[in-house]
């Protein structure tokens, strides 16, 4: 479903990703961990397709099609989803009328006709009570006055809402107490199906015990380090990152 | 020899003397009212119109931007008054009682004259020709200035609508009037009087869809102790319009003005507020969208008199192409009013490259204990902002849309009643559409 190869970017001229791999199956749930700085969110927000981040080398195929040079609504129209790691605040814009139109400009850039006003408010409230998202949270501005907690529950209800192909889910547990975790993790789990692909990122082991991968890729220095099982987790949690700090200082 | 009066006289200038000389002798309303119209004359005609060098003009210079003057508004025919029946799409959806001005005469078969108790409506034109003493009491008595427009307004006040509002009368439904244009461009000068009595409530839409005609519309609004006022003005139009408000408050009194403006060639919307009496509050907001080569002077002059009032003075403007927006708002706190909270701020988006927003907040305190306070930004719309919805995957059009929509849709949000909240709302909508 996605392969990237060898990706550059540079970020303020200054390189971040430096010949990155990594392939993600159809249905697979992959982490990613790493240290700070490694490049973790760089990859998220190139996935994303965030302007100022410059694709220096490489390619990002989703479904065979290089994605770099696309735009970012056509690359969510094609099934892309990026959970921000800091949704931002839209003062303004309630959040239904946000849902509604993130839905329905993605149905049209496909090609299909509009939801229906009753189909799509019986998704909303059907998602929305599974998250624990009361009505007068869709009728208040994005995020405006949201604790962090419900920030990242409103990520995973527009994710629900909008059924990506490939979901990536960035530093989702930072900021969320324990409660909220299994909530939002709960939400995350629920999508999880055969036909959609999941990216984890994520600083601490803590997450993959509520989510749990099928595999576990280490990022350090702007590059994949090390692949493995879900047991990597726990390694590393028990090890740390410097290992790979060093490793990767000697590959570089 | 002209040349000896004054050598720097417009054409634009000349042409307004000649107006008022040749229709001085038709104006409505003679003894006092001739002397107050040959007094503003004077003033004016000594003055010319305002200019750069005069400070509270500096960013809309008048004597360079009004370049002619149009004929002055006859009495409409049949066919301009068949036009303004169907005017007002905007509004059609409120259920209001409506007053019909056709190129600023007094339509009053098309207005909704129906009785209600507290509430008397009448033209200027005829409270002048009668000598009315409500008209006799206020006009060119609520604010004291030595504004040239104003002047101007006072000299040619054609017609306009006198409102009073008896002493504990609600007013039912919200009351609309509604300036529309006949057609033809030409010049209008206007002048309303709306007196609201003592624990009296209603809600005041003014409309002008100029159209192509040059407008100088004044209001002078009195809002008595413990009465509710709502004011919003809408204005449209492709040419020059000067909308003055003059307003005297007083105590315990609720009171929202809100203008909502839509493009304009040469645009000033200047807003003299006066505080009599303690404990009101008062907000006095308004959004602007402009495009083009529009230009939009909102000016404000603020004036607690009266200690332990509060006010909130909140613009916003959008500006694309070439457009101007502008913004000065004074606040002056007398000496004698303590316990003044005032907060004014304005923002400005910039939407374009050449677009220019200019802001001149100004806070004139001569009070020791008061909260007061300003705040203005200008800018462009927020790149991570845009990013975010298109990565949700709205397009980068309709996400800025969306955001610009937000913008002026937070400060629209202050309008109270829903219908006309909504029609506002929707304006700013089709507005943006029309960009695309």
């Amino acid at each position: 479903m996605l392969v990237i190869r060898d990706l550059h970017v540079e970020v303020d001229g200054k390189q971040v990703l430096k010949g990155l791999d990594l392939t993600v199956e159809r249905g697979q749930v992959a982490a990613i961990m790493g240290p700070n700085g490694s490049g973790k969110s760089t990859l998220a927000y190139v996935l994303a397709g965030k302007a100022s981040y410059e694709v220096t080398g490489g390619q990002v195929l989703f479904d065979g099609q290089d994605i770099i040079g696309m735009q970012p609504d056509e690359r969510a129209a094609k099934g892309l989803f990026l959970a921000f790691q800091y949704p931002m605040e839209v003062p303004g814009v309630a959040t239904m009328t946000f849902l509604r139109t993130a839905v329905n400009a993605q149905r049209k850039t496909r090609g299909e006709a509009e939801l229906s006003t009753p189909e799509f408010m019986k998704r909303v409230r059907e998602t929305a009570s599974h998250l624990g998202i009361d009505q007068e949270m869709l009728r208040r501005s994005v995020n405006v006055g949201f604790s962090g907690g419900e920030k990242k529950r409103n990520e995973i209800m527009q994710m629900a809402m909008l059924e990506p192909r490939l979901a990536v889910l960035d530093e989702t547990d930072s900021g969320l107490d324990i409660d909220a975790l299994k909530t939002v993790s709960e939400g995350v789990n629920r999508l999880r199906s055969p036909q959609r692909s999941m990216i984890v990122i994520t600083h601490y082991q803590r997450l993959l015990t509520y989510i749990v991968p099928d595999v576990v890729h280490v990022m350090a220095k702007g590059r994949v380090v090390r692949s493995g099982g879900k047991d990597l987790a726990l390694e590393l949690e028990a090890k740390g990152y410097a290992q790979y700090q060093d490793e990767a200082a000697l590959a570089s | 020899m002209t040349a000896e009066l004054r050598t720097v006289k417009t054409p634009a200038e000349q042409a307004l003397s000649d107006a008022y000389t040749s229709a001085r002798a038709n104006l409505p309303g003679k003894g006092v009212f001739a002397t107050l119209r040959e007094d503003a004359f004077r003033r004016f005609d000594a003055k010319g119109l305002p200019h750069r060098r005069v400070e509270e003009w500096k960013y809309t210079d008048l004597r360079a931007l009004m370049r002619d003057v149009k004929p002055l508004a006859g009495a409409p025919d049949a066919s301009a008054k068949a036009r303004a029946k169907n005017a007002g799409k905007l509004l059609a959806g409120i259920d209001c009682r409506r007053l019909v001005f056709v190129d600023g005469a007094f339509a009053a078969e098309l207005s909704d004259l129906s009785s209600e108790q507290g509430l008397t409506i009448g033209s200027l034109a005829d409270a002048l020709a009668k000598g009315d003493g409500l008209v006799t009491a206020h006009v060119g008595k609520v604010i004291e200035t030595d504004d040239a427009a104003v002047a101007l307004n006072t000299a040619l006040m054609g017609d306009g609508v006198v409102i009073r509002i008896a002493a504990g009368t609600a007013v039912k439904r919200p009351i609309l009037i509604d300036f529309v244009s006949g057609g033809q461009p030409v010049s209008i000068f206007l002048r309303s009087l709306v007196v609201v009595e003592k624990g009296a409530k209603a809600l005041i839409i003014e409309n002008h869809d100029a159209q192509a005609s040059q407008i100088n519309s004044a209001l002078e609004l009195v809002v008595g102790d413990n009465a509710d006022v709502d004011y919003v003005k809408i204005a449209r139009g492709q040419n020059l319009h000067i909308g003055t408000l003059m307003a005297s408050i007083g105590a315990k009194a609720k009171v929202n003005t809100f203008g909502f403006t839509l493009g304009g060639a040469t645009v000033r919307h200047q807003s003299f507020v006066r505080f009599d009496g303690e404990g009101t509050v008062a907000g006095i907001r308004g959004t602007t969208l402009l495009k083009g080569k529009e230009h939009v002077d909102t000016t404000l002059v603020i004036d607690h008199a009266a200690g332990r009032c509060e006010s909130r003075e909140q613009f916003r403007s959008v500006l694309d192409g070439e457009s101007r927006g502008i913004f000065q708002g004074k606040i002056v706190v007398r000496q004698h009013a303590q316990k003044t909270d005032a907060k004014m701020t304005s923002n400005a988006l910039l939407i374009s490259d050449d677009a220019e927003a200019d802001n001149k907040p100004e806070l004139e305190i001569f009070a020791d204990d008061v909260q007061c306070g300003h705040g203005a930004t200008s800018g462009a719309l927020d790149e991570s902002l845009k990013f975010y919805l298109m990565a949700r995957g709205i397009p980068a059009k309709e996400a800025e849309a969306l955001l610009i929509q937000a913008f002026v849709g937070e400060i629209i949000e202050a309008v109270t009643h829903d219908g006309l909240r909504e029609a506002l709302l929707n304006a700013a909508i089709e507005w943006l559409k029309e960009r695309e």
